[in-house]
């Protein structure tokens, strides 16, 4: 093979995948030649894995496990300077009564209020995550998708949750979506790079195997389930596609990409079936916050209590954890 | 396994109603057999279960006689109304002992409790429901007007599903208005004596079930008694062959369903990863001992290295151990003899060549436990591509055209079961036709249903059981 130097190889993606994102027939043809998904072998498979039995030592592992994974979000119309303060008091002591309760991984907020966030967390280690590109439509024009990353990095985020451009993916589109990933990537600079498929609306896991591709070959660090803003969210089997495709990846490069469920993991419960997915489908190395996080704003106040239940032998009610 | 360690979850034992002693079950009662009595044990710890009361040939005689009174006296005069409630009563009851049940299949098989709680004892409960719909209708299941019954069932059954088996062998004998004897296998006799005493409970009439367990000379003078309809047998080809060989000739009603060498045939177009669990549950399903499980794996040679570096990974998440343990995914080989010949056809895959692959997973010291293995580079000529193994073994072949797929799938002495694995509907269309097999999945494998019905080709004998076609081998038509 003689080598080339196309300005493909000057991306990131590694060799063995660079033609497939030579062109936009090549990777049509790469996204539908991966292996078709199966819905009722995924949906079966993600039921029996939600039955493993996680209980004592084993829960207060996952429990803190699932804490230290999660992106505390608040993502309303109605945000203001003192709920973002508030949300950021909360990820640095989840539980004051319980010092040796870990940090949460990052807030995730608008924008416009990322500044606020770094801010309030300066010195904690924990991160500020930032909804970009005309969230959650994402129907807006590049310039401003650009803009709009390049000024939430800019305020101090260290990561970037963009949505994709679900209409051009359903057109079948790849090669913009592909090029605007891209780009987004080059706007984060340092900052990390969670790609939201928003899989509610991409309806089939075909097209979730072939967006979270998509999403991988042009640089995401993260794949991500949703925005919380379309039903349904996160799901078991939709996320099983994906920790598939993150291993499969890391199979063919030696690279480690991270998952990101977001919205409708309300429970201790529903957090830890994840914990077991992450387990068994990708493997133990992604039992981490920086292969792993979980988008959320109510579960944490119930993996507290859970915390509580497990440490004190009774439950305490929700007065006993704060609500910010 | 590493840093997320799961916590155990084991059934109680005490769930089970063990008791010390078991009895055969003739004409209603629970009697002292004449045979010398059994020690059942926990294939999971090697501990004697029960001791067990055995038949002598006497005591089938006697049984025989049973079943020919409450045939000729009873059953076979009630209206079928009235034998689908007997039916549907046995079917409630077993689902209310359905935990009981579980684990006492469990304690005494081997098999993982999740397998039995939620698959054996279901699917046997289902069973009857479902025969006991056909019990009014046979003038409908398109033999003509009011089908006759053959009179006494012989029945024996094999250890892998013990009550599984004995629910497909009681429950569309009794639907069509037979009386049945059964003899369980000689190392899990257990549920079919709880269900003897479901059968009490049930008020069914004494005699139309009964119960001898023993070893296979109890089979042989069962099958061979004189006053035998129907004999319906599941278990080893060999001893199939000797029963065909036993009673040709006489008028006896036949069915056989023995080995298999199923044929799991994967296309390069294929969802690979619930391929790889399909594959999964069609080799460590019930620890492979299913005569239809899919202990051949055809994949085309495009996708070869693909399939297999995924279904080692996956191989190596599956949980052996402790069968009661709801974590558990393969628990133990039933038997000393079992796991010895297991291990004696692995032996024979690595002279012959094979690669051999063995789960990383941690083995417990005592019971007899057998790690999920799983051999590349087998070439059809090798024994573990041709004989039946019998247990967590997957044997990985390798083909290159649709044609060559069918080719190989079908070159087997046996025919009772194959997967199809392909995206293409018209491909598996094609396949499930030149496929020379009982049952033929595609995109799945090991579903069953009562009303779907399953028997083999060849080597795995023949005769169907379940669905409207499983009612015949139990009519005189």
């Amino acid at each position: 093979m003689t080598a080339t130097t196309s300005s493909s190889a000057a991306t990131a993606t590694p060799s063995p995948l660079a033609d497939a994102t030579r062109d936009e027939a090549s990777l049509r043809r790469f996204l539908h030649g991966l292996p078709g998904v199966d819905q009722v072998g995924v949906e079966q498979r993600a039921a029996g894995l939600g039955t493993r039995s996680i209980k004592k030592a084993a829960k207060l592992w996952a429990i803190d496990t699932a804490i230290s994974m999660v992106d505390l979000t608040t993502l309303e119309g109605a945000d203001t300077q003192g709920k973002v303060r508030a949300l950021a008091a909360k990820a640095k002591r989840p539980d004051p009564e319980r010092p040796d309760t870990p940090q949460v991984a990052a807030v995730c907020v608008y924008p416009d209020m990322v500044e606020t966030a770094v801010e309030a967390l300066r010195g904690t280690g924990i991160h500020v995550a930032s909804v970009a590109t005309g969230f959650p439509a994402g129907r807006t024009s590049r310039e401003i998708k650009l803009a709009d990353t390049k000024i939430a990095v800019d305020a101090g985020a260290a990561e970037i949750d963009m949505v994709i451009d679900r209409g051009a993916f359903l057109e079948g589109r790849y090669l913009e979506v592909f090029e605007e990933i891209q780009a987004i990537k080059a706007a984060c600079g340092s900052a990390h790079l969670k790609v939201i498929l928003e899989t509610g609306e991409l309806a089939t896991y075909d097209n979730v195997r072939r967006a979270s591709w998509l999403a991988l070959l042009a640089g995401g660090d993260f794949i991500k389930t949703s925005t919380g803003k379309v039903s349904p969210a996160a799901t078991l089997p939709v996320t099983h596609v994906m920790l598939q495709a993150v291993r499969d990846w890391f199979v063919q490069t030696g690279e480690l990409r991270g998952v990101k469920p977001a919205g409708g993991i309300r429970t201790t419960k529903d957090a830890i079936k994840y914990l077991v997915a992450v387990h068994e489908v990708a493997g133990e190395q992604w039992l981490n916050p920086d292969l792993f996080r979980f988008g959320a704003s109510s579960l944490l106040n119930d993996l507290l209590l859970q915390r509580r239940t497990q440490a004190d032998g009774h439950y305490s009610g929700p007065d006993y954890v704060t609500v910010d | 396994m590493g840093i997320f360690e799961y916590a155990p979850a084991p059934e109680s034992r005490d769930l089970a109603n063990l008791k010390s002693h078991y009895r055969p079950f003739v004409n209603g009662e629970f009697v002292d057999g004449s045979g010398e009595p059994l020690k059942t044990i926990n294939p999971a710890t090697e501990e004697v279960l029960a001791e067990v009361g055995t038949a002598s040939v006497s005591d089938v005689d006697t049984a025989v006689k049973a079943a020919r009174k409450a045939y000729n006296n009873v059953w076979s005069k009630m209206p079928g109304s009235e034998r689908a409630k007997y039916l549907f009563r046995i079917a409630r009851l077993i689902q209310e002992r359905s935990r009981e049940l579980a684990v006492l299949e469990s304690l005494d098989n081997g098999k993982p409790i999740k397998e039995s709680r939620d698959s054996d004892v279901p699917t046997a409960a289902a069973h009857f429901f479902y025969h006991a719909g056909w019990a009014d209708k046979l003038d409908y299941a398109g033999y003509g007007p009011n089908p006759k019954p053959l009179g006494v069932a012989g029945q024996v059954i094999p250890w892998n599903f013990p009550l599984l088996m004995l629910a497909w062998k009681i429950a569309p004998a009794l639907a069509t208005g037979n009386t049945v004897v059964l003899k369980p296998a000689e190392t899990t006799p257990l549920t079919a004596l709880v269900f003897a005493e479901i059968c009490q409970q049930a008020e069914l009439p004494p005699g139309v079930v009964n119960i001898l367990p023993g070893a296979g000379d109890i089979g042989a003078a069962l099958v061979g008694h004189g006053d035998v309809n129907k004999v319906a047998f599941t278990g080893s080809t060999e001893v199939g062959k000797a029963i065909q060989r036993q009673i040709a000739g006489t008028a006896k009603k036949l069915t056989l369903e023995l080995g298999g060498k199923a044929a799991n045939v994967v296309f390069d177009d294929a969802p690979l990863d619930q391929a790889v669990e399909g594959i999964v549950n069609g080799i460590f399903f019930n620890q492979g001992h299913v005569c239809c499980a899919g202990s051949r794996l055809l994949v085309q040679e495009s996708v070869a290295e693909e399939v297999l570096e995924k279904l080692r990974y996956r191989v190596s998440t599956l949980r052996l151990g402790d069968p009661l343990d709801k974590n558990t995914d393969i628990g133990a080989i039933n038997s000393a003899e079992q796991l010895a010949k297991i291990k004696g056809l692995v032996e024979s895959g690595d002279a012959e060549g094979a690669q051999r692959w063995t789960s990383p997973c941690p083995v417990p010291e005592r019971g007899f436990f057998f790690a999920p293995t799983v051999f590349s580079d087998v070439q059809q000529s090798m024994r573990i591509a041709r004989e039946e193994i019998f247990g967590p073994v997957l044997s990985v072949l390798t083909f290159r055209t649709p044609d060559e797929a069918v080719t190989k799938a079908n070159n087997t002495p046996y025919g009772l079961s194959a997967g199809i694995w392909t995206e293409k509907g018209s491909r598996i269309l094609w396949m499930a036709n030149q496929l020379r097999a009982g049952v033929v999945w595609a995109n799945t494998f090991n579903r069953f249903d009562p009303a779907a019905p399953f028997g083999g080709y060849q080597e795995s004998g023949f005769g169907r059981e379940g669905g409207r076609t499983g009612l015949e081998a139990y009519l005189d038509v």
